[in-house]
């Protein structure tokens, strides 16, 4: 009863952030999986987390909800300290995790009950809030069938409509869709908007590009450390006029000519063309690299394009890089 | 403690458990198996050795004689012979055991008080000497009516009698059933446990309940009640086996043969949480396990007399849930005591049980690091 009271009353003091960290960090042994890391989620928000793997995002979420200590750094998660108030926290998050976590050798009404049961749903609420989320997450004809013997997609939905069976009002998901075809993800996707429409919280974890820019706000983790914030629109803004593809005959050869040119930070190939990312919008780069296409021999058109996520993480993974050219080559290869 | 939750931990595990066939052929198969491998195969009074009788003295002494030894049931006749030349012969050939001839002059040496018979053993198997051994201690008493009684009532066969209380056939069940009862408690129950909190853990299960309001205590409770029923089912099954295919008698209360094994089914239990609050994985847990069963079988006093291990075996011994349940079981099933006039044991169960218990508890952390 304490610590509802604490949280509607976090609530009232503070209704627009639902994580705030500080300085938050993780070290195993000497190996440093969190870096002095600051976030800031505000509520009703889809947050992504994006970034490599191993980057230190797993280990975040798992620090946010209490079930890893952090070695360093303050939390506050709906207005609770953590690790502190980890148990008082558990009842208002759901936690969908990496791997699929619930009980295979069950069934998927059972596996509902289960969660219905230890999550609190008031047992009158219980047969209705289940045949609710069978209904919205079309379970219909599944209910009886094992867990275990479902389909990717169909797990990572049952996953999801587990970890929202007591209506959490914040929800962590670590990678949910790692596992999964583009059209299950499109569809898991829709769900986590409509969640969001009713109040829920979403921090989402991904190293896919085009899940990060679904999200409203999103942090760039690599080793460790939070490279960059914002929305998807300003982190692409930033990187404006730097950015080109490179239409050659020979994409192989026209790579190894743009790669040690000064100022161009990676070259991609992308299909048949190739995306050069540079570290400024000077014009001078765009000329040397055409010096640099006609000394190699090489017939290419050179023009600006929009940026992506993708060249947002290029860029601020860059300047984190002891040896930029080594990590240049390391792409571009 | 919040029962709602406890509750649907053990409705979650009794279903797992209908799911997974191999658990549920560990429920029924082991305790059959092992009932019937210990009753009957590792018997150390051995039944029906093949033997070969050669009776060249052919009285009504004799016949009686023969007839005596092979109502003890340890040699069947399977063939006969005229010298024991012949019999030894057999014997070579692996065709008999045990041979038995009787001399010509039997009625003489009789009176004479010389030995009167000769027992003929394939003496590469001891445990086959023995049962020559046995008998020979054949009384001769009956073998004819002796007109010297009752004075001299035995002067014929001056070996002594083995007298067997609790178990006057020296049947090797009657001693081993009861045992058996906590054994294969020992070995399902720590085992099942043990594997509980590790699977979760491996298949993933446990990052998603330590998520949860899941208290500590009510996932370990949880994870023990229903086994405690699987444990009690066990124990009928090797009852109502023990008592049907070897008579083993129940001399004390039914309710008290059921209380110690679930002491024992409770001590096991806990005793196999706290081993999976440790192992790493469910291959780790096994091996635990083991280190566990293989002590409780040696010393316990199932297989070897508690009387004869050396001072240190005995304090390892006391330690373990098993030597304190087989005193408790055996009181109760063949001598017919009561709990109460064993409470010293009943109390070190239970201390076990709180003991590791708390430890599980206090072991386990809804956390990952």
């Amino acid at each position: 009863m304490i610590a509802k009271a604490q949280i509607s009353s976090a609530k009232t003091d503070d209704r627009s952030t639902a994580i705030r960290a500080r300085g938050l960090t993780k070290r195993f042994g000497d190996l440093v999986a969190v870096d002095h890391v600051d976030l800031q989620v505000p509520a009703r928000h889809v947050y992504g987390f994006l970034g490599p793997n191993g980057s230190g995002k797993s280990t975040t979420i798992r620090m946010l909800c209490g079930l890893l200590t952090p070695s360093e750094g303050e939390i506050e998660v709906l207005g609770l300290p953590i690790p502190a108030q980890a148990e008082a926290l558990r009842s208002h998050i759901g936690y969908m995790t990496q791997k699929f976590s619930l009980f295979e050798d069950l069934t998927v009404r059972e596996n509902f009950e289960f969660l219905a049961a230890i999550q609190g749903v008031p047992r009158a609420r219980t047969k209705s809030r289940i045949d609710d989320l069978v209904e919205q997450y079309r379970f219909g004809n599944l209910q009886r069938q094992l867990a275990g013997t479902m389909s990717g997609g169909q797990k990572q939905r049952l996953a999801l409509a587990c970890a929202v069976i007591h209506e959490p009002e914040l929800l962590l998901l670590d990678e949910p869709t790692s596992a999964v075809d583009p059209e299950s993800r499109r569809d898991f996707w829709e769900k986590l908007f409509e969640l969001a429409d009713i109040g829920t919280t979403l921090l989402v974890s991904t190293h896919l590009m085009d899940e990060a820019e679904r999200c409203h706000r999103l942090a760039v983790l690599d080793h460790g450390k939070l490279v960059a914030d914002g929305t998807p629109h300003e982190l692409t803004g930033k990187l404006k006029g730097r950015t080109f593809v490179v239409d050659a005959a020979d994409p192989r050869r026209a790579q190894r000519a743009l790669v040690d040119v000064p100022g161009v930070l990676a070259v991609a190939q992308v299909g048949n063309e190739l995306r050069v990312l540079t570290a400024d919008q000077s014009a001078d780069v765009e000329q040397r690299m055409r010096d640099a296409l006609g000394q190699a021999g090489q017939q290419a058109e050179v023009a600006h394009t929009a940026p992506n996520l993708e060249d947002v993480f290029v860029a601020v993974t860059h300047d984190t890089d002891d040896d930029s050219r080594a990590g240049k080559r390391e792409r571009a290869a | 403690m919040n029962w709602r939750r406890l509750w649907a931990i053990v409705v979650k595990e009794l279903r797992q458990t209908r799911r997974d066939r191999i658990s549920l052929a560990m429920i029924v198969v082991v305790p059959v198996m092992q009932l019937v491998l210990f009753g009957y195969a590792i018997n150390l009074n051995l039944r029906g050795l093949d033997a070969g009788i050669a009776d060249q003295a052919n009285t009504a002494a004799s016949r009686a004689l023969v007839m005596d030894m092979l109502a003890t049931g340890v040699v069947a006749p399977t063939a006969s012979a005229t010298s024991p030349q012949q019999l030894m012969a057999m014997i070579r050939t692996g065709k008999i055991s045990i041979g038995i001839v009787v001399p010509p002059d039997f009625e003489q040496r009789r009176s004479n008080d010389r030995q009167v018979a000769q027992v003929l053993v394939d003496g590469t198997d001891t445990a086959v000497q023995s049962a020559a051994a046995q008998l020979a201690q054949t009384p001769l008493d009956s073998a004819a009516p002796d007109l010297r009684a009752p004075a001299t009532s035995t002067p014929a066969s001056p070996r002594i009698d083995v007298v067997s209380f609790y178990n006057p056939q020296r049947r090797s069940a009657v001693n081993i059933v009861p045992g058996l009862i906590g054994v294969i408690l020992t070995m399902t129950m720590v085992l099942f446990t043990a594997i509980a909190i590790v699977r979760e853990r491996e298949r993933g299960n446990m990052e998603l309940l330590i998520a949860t309001p899941l208290t500590s205590a009510e996932l370990m409770l949880g994870k023990v009640l229903p086994y405690i029923a699987i444990g009690l089912v066990q124990t009928t099954v090797i009852l109502l086996l023990g008592v049907w295919m070897f008579a083993v008698p129940v001399r004390g209360s039914l309710v008290d043969v059921y209380l110690a094994a679930g002491l024992l089914i409770l001590a096991n239990l806990t005793l196999g949480l706290l081993i999976s609050t440790r192992a790493q994985s469910q291959f780790q847990a096994m091996q635990m396990t083991f280190f566990i069963f293989l002590p409780s079988i040696l010393l316990s006093g199932f297989m070897f007399p508690f009387a004869g291990m050396p001072q240190a075996a005995r304090w390892i011994a006391e330690v373990l849930p098993l030597t304190h349940f087989l005193r408790l079981i055996r009181g109760v099933m063949l001598r017919g005591a009561s709990l109460w006039d064993m409470w010293i044991e009943v109390l070190a169960l239970a201390g076990f049980t709180v003991v590791m218990m708390t430890a599980a508890i206090a072991r386990f952390r809804k956390r990952l690091d």
